[in-house]
């Protein structure tokens, strides 16, 4: 691995990085490449986020449909534990509450397989350093 | 020197810059009461966890009382001492502290020189609100041969504490728990035997209240005496009669040694012996011994162990059996003065009454806590009977006193019975820091080069200093002799020892600071060290006062060695007075 | 086209699953049932303005939607694409409607900088960090700023510690810089202890990199070289991402010797602490990391002049770091610009109790605890009253509707009798009985103080005890004055933070529920109904059948009666566990 040797290196590995995620996100394989995110603190985990994350790794493979799923930390909603967030391709990402492996199962099939919202959303509701 | 100006109570005051709210006061003569706070200004120990909050005053500006003990004084500081504010917090803390404190005062060994009655009385206490829905804690009472520990009454002062982590360096008692049951306690709350105690009782010295007090002896010793069949020996140790009148109210340093020996007869000891005769034996036989090795290792004997330690310290004794255990074989075999002494009057003197060892019981009366253990050392007993049997302290030898309606001012001066209680100031000067191995040099040098000694006092030997050290001229051998002081100064002393780095031909080791003078069973200093001082000062003037002040003079000493013994080091001698150490070092199980 | 509609407990109780069922019937009678779907949702943090309907793709926001204007939304809005006027938000201040949630003032209620990458990145990737900016804070302090420079943008910015005490952190860290040393310490103190609060735990398992990034920025400052994360030892998965961390920071060079190619080194250790609630406490934290007993000593001398192993030491907390590159990258102003006058920035809170979002937060400060609790927080569990909120964990105290449009920031929750604290907010409805939930904080201290002075050791267990009585009925208005009496005096003679505090939740319900302790002595009733020893089962003697399910399933007996006839509960016997109330098929038996 090699080693930040100064703050120009690490600026340029930002942009890599980062173009690297948007390739993820916008790039040619844009219309196949869904993005979810499963909050796995230890609120999450103890909810029973492991075994959700479990089944979205198997299900999605096994479905054939061309996704990258990982792990973050809490995002805050403890009570609708545990929540994933799930990126289509050109659309807004969208945080799904109380999730179990039914509600991924019906997540797969209708939302990331059509595009159709299932109950449990949670809206965004706070504002990130990012948008100022 | 820097210093910083304040008010205390509308007065001023200049400082040194980090003097203490309540040092600062007590410049001033207001004297803040303080509970927790101890300290041993000679010993260079400080006890100020802050932790009674007794002695909390106001300081202008700031949010809460301030702990006057460990604040210190600041620049243009208004402190004011008794607001009804602050009254009304020491009132209350110290109700606290008595909601969570037995009421057995009548029946507590600590009852009349307790700190904690002492403060209940100064601040007026007269009721404790809600006492009889309050729960108190309540914890196992633990009995060891010396220390009795009654942790009820613990206040959580610490100074046991530090006089056993700091000073000691022992690490056998410190805080354990949380919240209300928080208390000072050996590891894992066992019991004090099975800790690294080394029964060297500063921490009964210091604690305030009736937590830790020492085992009691004078209820076995008065049966004894009662007893018909049984002939009482008593023996007293040099340190006690430097310190006893000042429970009889006598001025620290106050020699009272023929009175103690007439208060001695009046309770009905049998004989009235000195353990000082001992200290002479030790003398001749350690004496020997450091000569013996100091001879073979110069001629080039590579197994000789050197420095030579003294072994008469039964704290000290326990602290490198715990500690340096590698170390097993450097100390004098020698026994203690205390044991000496049994095994002679359970042998030599026993012959001479036409009795069996059965018959006598021998009572020793020391500043110290750790003889209680050491009088029950499996060593020091035939088939079962001990040399010593009993062991009572400074502290309860008053008691005795007291109890048997004796006026103890009033007595006259009475001299020890005979053979064992004659002694020379060589023995007398056993009772402080660098006493015996001054004591050892003044014989040691006469019997290596054949003089007589220039002078009989070595100054360079005395102090109160942690660790010392001084060459002494053997006739063109320089004999290094190191001293230390209370354990914590020992470990030093022995660790550089092992690794090395020092180069010692003898060292002697006291466990209590000031050696047995400040010894777990002296009257309770209260934290004020003048006390020890004074003591010492006695010490060194009753030697002064000796007309044989060296050992090997000492008439029935030359007689015992004449009837019985043959000479020192001689297999007799080393069959009554010589002993062997084990190692006590373990490793902690828990269930 | 998706209907969004508001299921948060809130919105639920106003009837949002009526207007679900509206909507369907109306989309059907319209045949739109299948282009536009009825999505259930959660909470969107508005309630005081719900039921929530929102129109996507456009985003269009509807607040206080009744059943009734299901028939219109799907009419106007969905069939002719024009929006329903009169169910847009208005601005209270411009007077205007909004349509769009995005430019809504609520949204703006939440703010992100501690949570900044939380729940966005992979926290067992570093690579994701450094895409967001990560370690960039740190470049910029060692390339461009000398060490006095970087504490100025510190203390500039406002920052104030968030560990409970609100010390500001660029003072903190220049009295550590001007203690000459040969070695020095920054500690991050993630012994979280306060029930019921998280966020420390969330931000290390969330993105723990910004701590250790925060952690050699202020190592550059007061000239340290060495890190130590004191972590208590129940956070495993917290430990193991930060394990992860150090080691990939360490393998990017970015902890380690000469970082950024710079004279400044600095790495980070961890040490687990068992979990002691005053180990919080930073003279308590640092003799535990010493691996002597967990106690607090005296200050002075504080930390920063005498610390670990006796060494200049700056101890700050989890979220206190984490605002910290934000503010380096985007400036002193910037941070300054947010929250009132004397607390800047954002405060996380950990939402807990009868609220209908738990979960944790960042808001600015200044913040209305009203805002705070029925906007983002949803109100009240089951729609009960709300009676107070307790902050700042057991050193706080329990704020009432009458503090709820109090702005939250450090001085303001002082000045009512609670504190900040780590940021714990816990609910309070109308069941709660405020003496219980004094004596059960008082119940956390006495086991979780040191023991080391006697106003925390037995002075807590004092006020324990009095408050015990009271809920059981022995209490006497002597008691009252005893119990304030006696937290007077243990905050004023404490040795620490947590003594000095302890008594805040008795104080503040004293003041501010009196009545509630006058009813527990004088009437010897317990006004909600909690406290067992005053309530008493009885059975009415009219409404009673005698059919003796009661009697059977009284677990020790204490009810008799014959078959057929009244039966009468022995109140010295009934345990008050309720079994009989809940098999009596016939309401005869009551709470009294």
């Amino acid at each position: 691995m090699t080693k930040v040797k100064s703050l120009a290196d690490l600026k340029k590995m930002k942009e890599t990085l980062q173009a690297k995620i948007d390739l993820r996100e916008k790039g040619e394989a844009a219309e196949n490449l869904v993005q979810i995110k499963v909050a796995m603190a230890t609120c999450g985990i103890a909810s029973g986020a492991k075994n959700v994350m479990d089944f979205l790794l198997e299900e999605l493979e096994k479905r054939g449909i061309n996704a990258v799923v990982t792990q973050t930390g809490c995002m805050g909603y403890c009570y609708a534990e545990p929540t994933i967030e799930v990126k289509l391709p050109n659309a807004d990402p969208v945080v799904f509450g109380y999730v179990d492996t039914k509600k991924a199962d019906e997540i797969i099939e209708k939302y990331i397989k059509n595009g159709e919202l299932v109950d449990g959303i949670i809206p965004v509701n706070y504002e990130s350093i990012d948008n100022k | 020197m820097e210093t910083v100006k304040l008010t205390i109570d509308n007065k001023q005051v200049e400082v040194p810059k980090g003097t203490t709210i309540y040092k600062a006061a007590r410049k001033l003569g207001i004297d803040i009461p303080v509970l927790c706070y101890m300290e041993l200004h000679d010993l260079g120990v400080e006890n100020k966890p802050a932790g009674c909050r007794i002695c909390v005053v106001e300081v202008e500006g700031r949010r809460n009382l301030a702990p006057s003990c460990a604040t210190e004084c600041a620049e243009g500081m208004v402190v004011k001492t008794h607001t009804t504010r602050v009254i009304n917090a020491r009132r209350t803390v110290m109700e606290l502290i008595l909601s969570d404190h037995p009421k057995d005062c009548l029946t507590c060994p600590k009852s009349g020189r307790c700190d904690l009655q002492d403060m209940a009385v100064k601040l007026g206490i007269r009721e404790i609100p809600g006492q009889e829905y309050a729960e108190m804690s309540t914890y196992k009472k633990d009995f060891s041969p010396s220390i009795i520990r009654d942790v009820d009454k613990c206040i959580m002062c610490r100074r046991c504490e530090t006089m056993c982590n700091e000073v000691q360096t022992v690490g056998a008692l410190s805080a354990v728990n949380r919240g209300f049951m928080a208390v000072v306690a050996p590891a894992f709350e066992q019991d004090l035997e099975k800790s690294p105690c080394t029964y060297c009782g500063q921490c009964v010295a210091v604690c305030p209240t009736g937590a830790l007090t020492e085992v009691d002896h004078t209820t076995k010793a008065i049966r004894a005496i009662a007893d018909p069949t049984k002939t009482v020996l008593v023996q007293t140790a040099p340190a006690v009669r430097a310190a006893l009148g000042e429970e009889f109210g006598m001025k620290p340093g106050t020699l009272v040694t023929g009175k103690m020996v007439a208060a001695l007869r009046q309770i009905g000891f049998d004989y009235v012996f000195d353990t000082d005769f001992a200290a002479d034996l030790t003398i001749m036989e350690e004496g020997t011994e450091l000569l013996d090795r100091l001879t073979r290792f110069l001629s080039g004997d590579k197994n000789v162990k050197l420095p030579i330690l003294t072994s008469c310290c039964p704290g000290w004794v326990n602290f490198f059996e715990h500690n340096f255990t590698d170390m097993l074989e450097v100390p004098s075999s020698a026994k203690s003065p205390q044991q000496m002494f049994g095994a002679i009057a359970k042998s030599y003197f026993a012959e001479k009454l036409g009795k069996k060892r059965e018959d006598l019981v021998v009572v020793s009366v020391m500043p110290c806590l750790a003889k209680k253990y050491e009088c029950q050392r499996d060593e020091f007993k035939v088939d079962g009977n001990p040399d010593v049997d009993f062991s009572i302290s400074t502290r309860e030898l008053a008691h005795l006193i007291k109890e048997f309606n004796i006026n103890f001012e009033e007595l006259p001066d009475e001299d020890f019975d005979r053979p064992l209680g004659e002694s020379t100031g060589a023995a007398v000067i056993f009772g402080a820091t660098g006493g015996v191995i001054e004591a050892a040099v003044r014989t040691a040098y006469e019997v290596y080069t054949g003089k007589p000694l220039p002078k009989i006092d070595f100054t360079e030997l005395r102090g109160m200093e942690g660790i010392r050290s001084a060459t002494i001229d053997f006739n063109g051998l320089p004999m290094n002799i190191g001293i230390a002081h209370g354990l914590g100064n020992a470990r030093k002393l022995l660790e550089d020892v092992r690794s090395g780095k020092a180069n010692y031909h003898a060292i002697e080791v006291m466990a209590c600071p000031g050696g047995c003078i400040g010894g777990g069973g002296q009257p309770l200093h209260h934290g004020n060290s003048a006390i020890i001082k004074a003591r010492m000062e006695a010490i060194y003037r009753e030697d002064a006062g000796k007309p044989i002040r060296k050992s090997h003079e000492n008439p029935y000493i030359v007689k015992l060695y004449e009837e019985f013994l043959g000479k020192p080091m001689s297999e007799k001698a080393h069959h009554l007075l010589h002993t062997h150490y084990f190692s006590k070092k373990k490793d902690i199980y828990i269930k | 086209m998706h209907l969004l509609i508001c299921g948060g407990t809130g919105c639920k109780a106003s009837s949002s699953d009526a207007i679900a069922e509206k909507l369907k019937l109306e989309l059907a009678a319209n045949t739109l049932q299948d282009e536009v779907q009825v999505i259930l949702t959660g909470c969107f943090g508005f309630c005081e303005k719900g039921p929530i309907v929102k129109v996507l793709p456009d985003n269009t926001f509807y607040i206080q939607v009744t059943p009734e204007d299901a028939a219109e939304i799907v009419k106007e809005h969905v069939v002719k694409g024009r929006k329903v006027e009169r169910l847009l938000y208005v601005d209270p201040t411009k007077k205007t409607t909004i349509e769009d949630s995005k430019h809504m003032g609520f949204y703006r209620k939440q703010m992100r900088i501690a949570l900044r990458n939380c729940g966005f990145i992979n926290p067992e990737n570093i690579d994701e960090y450094i895409a967001r900016e990560g370690y960039q804070a740190l470049g910029k302090v060692l390339t461009e700023y000398n060490p006095q420079q970087t504490i100025d943008i510190i203390k500039k910015s406002g920052l104030r510690g968030r560990g409970g005490g609100g010390f500001p952190t660029g003072l903190k860290w220049e009295i550590a810089s001007k203690n000459p040393a040969d070695q020095k310490y920054v500690v991050c103190n993630a012994d979280e202890g306060d029930p019921g609060a998280f966020m420390d735990r969330s931000i290390l398992e969330g993105d723990p990199h910004s701590v250790l990034e925060a952690m050699a920025i202020c190592g550059y400052c007061i000239g340290a070289s060495k890190g130590l994360i004191y972590i208590r030892a129940e956070y495993p998965l917290a430990i193991k991402r930060l394990k992860v961390a150090i080691d990939q920071a360490r393998e990017y060079g970015l902890l380690g010797n000469n970082i950024f190619g710079t004279e400044f080194s600095f790495d980070i250790e961890l040490r687990y602490g068992a979990g002691a609630f005053v180990c919080g406490e930073e003279t308590a934290l640092i003799h535990s990391m010493e691996g002597l007993r967990g106690e607090s000593s005296n200050k002075p001398p504080y930390p920063a002049q005498s610390g670990y192993l006796g060494k200049p030491t700056n101890v700050n907390n989890v979220e206190t770091f984490a605002n910290v590159p934000p503010i380096i990258l985007k400036g002193a102003d910037w941070y300054f610009s947010i929250g009132t006058e004397k607390s800047k920035g954002t405060k996380v809170f950990a939402l807990a109790g009868k609220i209908n979002n738990v979960g944790l937060i960042e808001v600015p400060m200044g913040i209305t605890l009203r805002e705070v609790i029925f906007e983002i927080g949803g109100g009240i569990k089951n729609g009960k009253r709300f009676k107070a909120v307790q902050t700042g964990g057991p050193s706080g105290g329990c704020l009432t509707e009458k503090h709820l449009d109090t702005p939250i920031d450090f001085d303001n929750l002082v000045a009512a009798g609670s504190m900040m604290g780590s940021g714990g907010m816990i609910v309070m409805d109308e069941d709660d009985c405020m003496v219980s939930v004094a004596k059960f904080y008082l119940d956390f201290t006495v086991e979780e103080s040191c023991g080391k002075c006697s106003p925390c050791r037995i002075g807590n267990k004092r006020l324990y005890e009095l408050l015990d009585r009271i809920t059981k009925g022995e209490g006497t208005m002597e008691d009252l004055e005893r119990l304030r009496n006696l937290s007077q005096v243990i905050k004023d003679t404490s040795l620490c933070g947590l003594g000095q505090t302890s008594p805040n939740p008795v104080l503040s319900t004293l003041d501010n529920f009196y009545d509630e302790y006058v009813a527990h002595v004088v009437d010897k009733k317990c006004p909600s109904g909690q406290c067992k020893s005053l309530m008493k089962y009885i059975i009415d003697p009219e409404a009673c059948v005698g059919c003796t399910a009661c009697a059977r399933n009284c677990p020790v007996n204490a009810i008799s009666g014959e078959r057929k006839k009244p039966h009468e509960i022995n109140q010295s016997i009934c345990i008050k566990c309720g079994a009989c109330m809940d098999k009596c098929k016939f309401d005869a038996i009551s709470i009294k």
